[in-house]
């Protein structure tokens, strides 16, 4: 992946959020530039806000204070009717899933198609069809409810759906969550090679450290309610006593990360 | 424009441009559909002007091509390859014309068939029923020797929730009911002068039917639907099976509580109720019929016979079984998603209001050959 151009709009770009809920604080002036083209993966300890931040990047959450820019729209100050137009230059899919579970596969993946796009039946099946087959599933699991799926084609189906209005940018919530090792890193390849061919930016919350070696070109960790990011290699080589035992703990040793590398 | 076709001879030349997404889809496939393929020999496509090319607009290429090839035209692409994303869609759709679709089930009439899956369908659940009471049964006579599975603490709380919370509902129909009951006779009895009896009217009407019955109704509308929402939701999200892997009987701990707390609601909202039926009553009387309190409630406490009130009150358990166990029986069945949450719940509102007027059929006739 080429380092994109400096001209170029960034994808995501916050400005000073703040979080706040009741006398809890989550976030307070936390800053987060994602490139174009860009895997980012967001990591921290749990309740360190990576869910709110995530809604809040989404539009489904205002902050108390601060500026959201996705590809230089700032979500903060838009009214509601253009934020819609906004949801649909992303695709997100969520941790559980969160496949409608009343209607099959195919029927999820044409949903943000029929609310957003106007489409000719032939194309709206086939397109769906084609989404379903992009993320690995076979035409019959396209028939099939979520109940019937398991874990792994739950995954992918959500892949399916976030991909629905063709995207640019794609948030994934712990995507290989809950799979087996082999599962997990054919998920990766995966996205890796939809995010190749199709010029995707992902951003992705994740805790599994094999995901973030596999994909990530830029890490940014939570904490101390403000954003940390660099490279992998600046990351783990960041002084940040929360980092250090997240990289360097019996579960990093295995990835040759070593102390001092 | 999006694209541009130029015909030489049989060789023929498109050139595309502007953007190719989803959202313009609708406009370019109408122009595609009008190019007509027929006798070209070659079709050279120019994708190099495009601005931007997504997934739905590398599938309109991807079925021009198929189109072209089928039509017999030999397909070059100007620059030597497909864009990438088209290439991604070969690689996903291959040569197929149209991906397959999963096939839509049919929904062909056969009546012996359909007689049958019905037969077999209410079959399976008169069993899955009795199952069930079975259980019920076996659990609650197990529970008489150990006090510890009667889960007090839980019972409170559905006593609580079913039976206080529901005390301002219940007396405000209680109260509207005895009102109705008592301005209906009224309007008739007055012709005869009897008016005295709009008092017996309003304390049997209330007390032997009306007061259990409509407490029993609006009972199954909020309890019954909570029982079957509550134990649904539990279902679909798995922790019902998470208390059977822990060893934990769901219908000790789930079911049973909440018969035994409605058991305990229901006759005491009825006996609230009933209070409530009789001073509406008193209240109408005197407006309408200028009554004295005094006059009114010894005119009730003749007209109560022996068994007026407990032939209302003996019917309250009965209800609330019937209305528990179609709660949780329903939520219980809940499995796969949350349509089948809001079908069932509302299966159990309805068979639970089906059950209590049935119920209350048999009773009328059960009484009537006691002769009480």
């Amino acid at each position: 992946m080429t380092a994109p151009a400096e001209a170029v709009v960034p994808a995501i770009e916050a400005r000073g959020v703040v979080n706040r809920f009741g006398a809890q604080t989550v976030h307070d002036g936390l800053d987060m530039t994602v490139q174009q083209g860009e895997v980012y993966g967001i990591v921290g300890g749990s309740g360190s806000g990576k869910s709110v931040l995530l809604r809040t990047i989404l539009g489904l959450h205002r902050p108390q204070a601060g500026e959201v820019r996705i590809f230089g729209t700032d979500l903060t100050a838009l009214p509601d009717a253009e934020l819609r137009a906004v949801k649909a230059s992303y695709g997100v899919t969520f941790q559980a899933g969160a496949l409608f579970s009343s209607l099959t596969v195919l029927q999820n993946v044409q949903l943000p198609m029929l609310e957003h796009l106007s489409l000719p039946q032939r194309a709206l099946d086939e397109l769906a069809m084609l989404k379903v087959r992009l993320v690995g599933l076979s035409p019959e699991a396209a028939a099939k409810y979520p109940a019937q799926l398991s874990g792994g084609m739950v995954k992918r189906a959500a892949l399916a759906r976030a991909l629905a209005l063709d995207p640019r940018l794609l948030f994934l919530d712990e995507p290989t969550s809950g799979l087996d090792p082999i599962a997990a890193a054919a998920f990766d390849e995966l996205v890796m090679g939809l995010q190749r061919e199709l010029a995707l930016t992902i951003v992705m919350i994740t805790h599994d450290l094999d995901s973030i070696f596999r994909t990530c070109n830029r890490v940014g960790v939570i904490v101390d309610k403000k954003m940390v990011a660099g490279t992998l290699q600046e990351i783990v080589e960041h002084p940040h006593p929360w980092i250090q035992s997240y990289f360097h703990g019996d579960r990093a040793r295995r990835f040759g990360v070593t102390d001092g590398a | 424009m999006h694209l541009e076709a130029a015909r030489r001879g049989s060789a023929l030349r498109l050139t595309l441009a502007g953007a190719w997404n989803a959202r313009e889809l609708p406009v370019i496939e109408p122009q595609l559909a009008a190019l007509d393929l027929s006798g070209a020999g070659s079709l050279d496509i120019d994708a190099r002007g495009l601005s931007s090319l997504d997934l739905s607009g590398a599938w309109l290429l991807h079925d021009l091509v198929l189109r072209a090839r089928a039509a017999g035209a030999a397909v070059a692409w100007e620059g030597g390859a497909p864009p990438a994303t088209v290439a991604l869609v070969d690689k996903t759709l291959g040569s197929e014309t149209a991906s397959p679709l999963a096939p839509r089930s049919r929904h062909e009439f056969k009546p012996v068939t359909a007689l049958g899956r019905t037969v077999v369908t209410r079959w399976e659940a008169l069993e899955a029923g009795l199952a069930f009471t079975g259980e019920a049964a076996l659990r609650l006579l197990r529970g008489m020797t150990s006090p510890r599975a009667w889960r007090l603490a839980s019972v409170t709380r559905h006593v609580l929730e079913t039976g206080i919370k529901a005390i301002p509902i219940v007396a405000l129909i209680a109260f509207l009911i005895s009102v109705i009951i008592a301005y209906m006779s009224a309007q008739q009895l007055l012709k005869f002068g009897a008016d005295i009896y709009v008092v017996d009217l309003v304390t049997v009407g209330v007390l032997r039917e009306m007061g259990v019955l409509l407490t029993a109704i609006i009972v199954a509308g909020r309890s019954g639907s909570a029982f079957a929402a509550e134990i649904g939701a539990m279902r679909l999200n798995e922790e019902v099976d998470a208390l059977k892997a822990i060893g934990v009987s769901p219908m000790e701990v789930l079911v049973l509580p909440r018969a035994l707390g409605l058991v305990i609601a229901l006759p005491l909202l009825t006996v609230i109720a009933d209070a409530v039926g009789i001073l509406g009553g008193a209240l109408l009387c005197r407006s309408l019929l200028d009554m004295p309190f005094v006059q009114y409630f010894q005119r009730v406490d003749e007209s109560i016979g022996e068994w007026t009130f407990w032939v209302g009150i003996i019917k309250a358990p009965v209800f609330a079984l019937l209305i528990a166990a179609a709660g949780c029986y329903r939520g219980m069945q809940v499995r796969g998603s949350s349509r089948e949450l809001g079908r069932l719940t509302t299966v159990a509102v309805v068979q639970a209001i089906f059950l209590v007027i049935l119920a209350d059929a048999l009773f009328a006739v059960l009484f009537m050959e006691m002769g009480i």
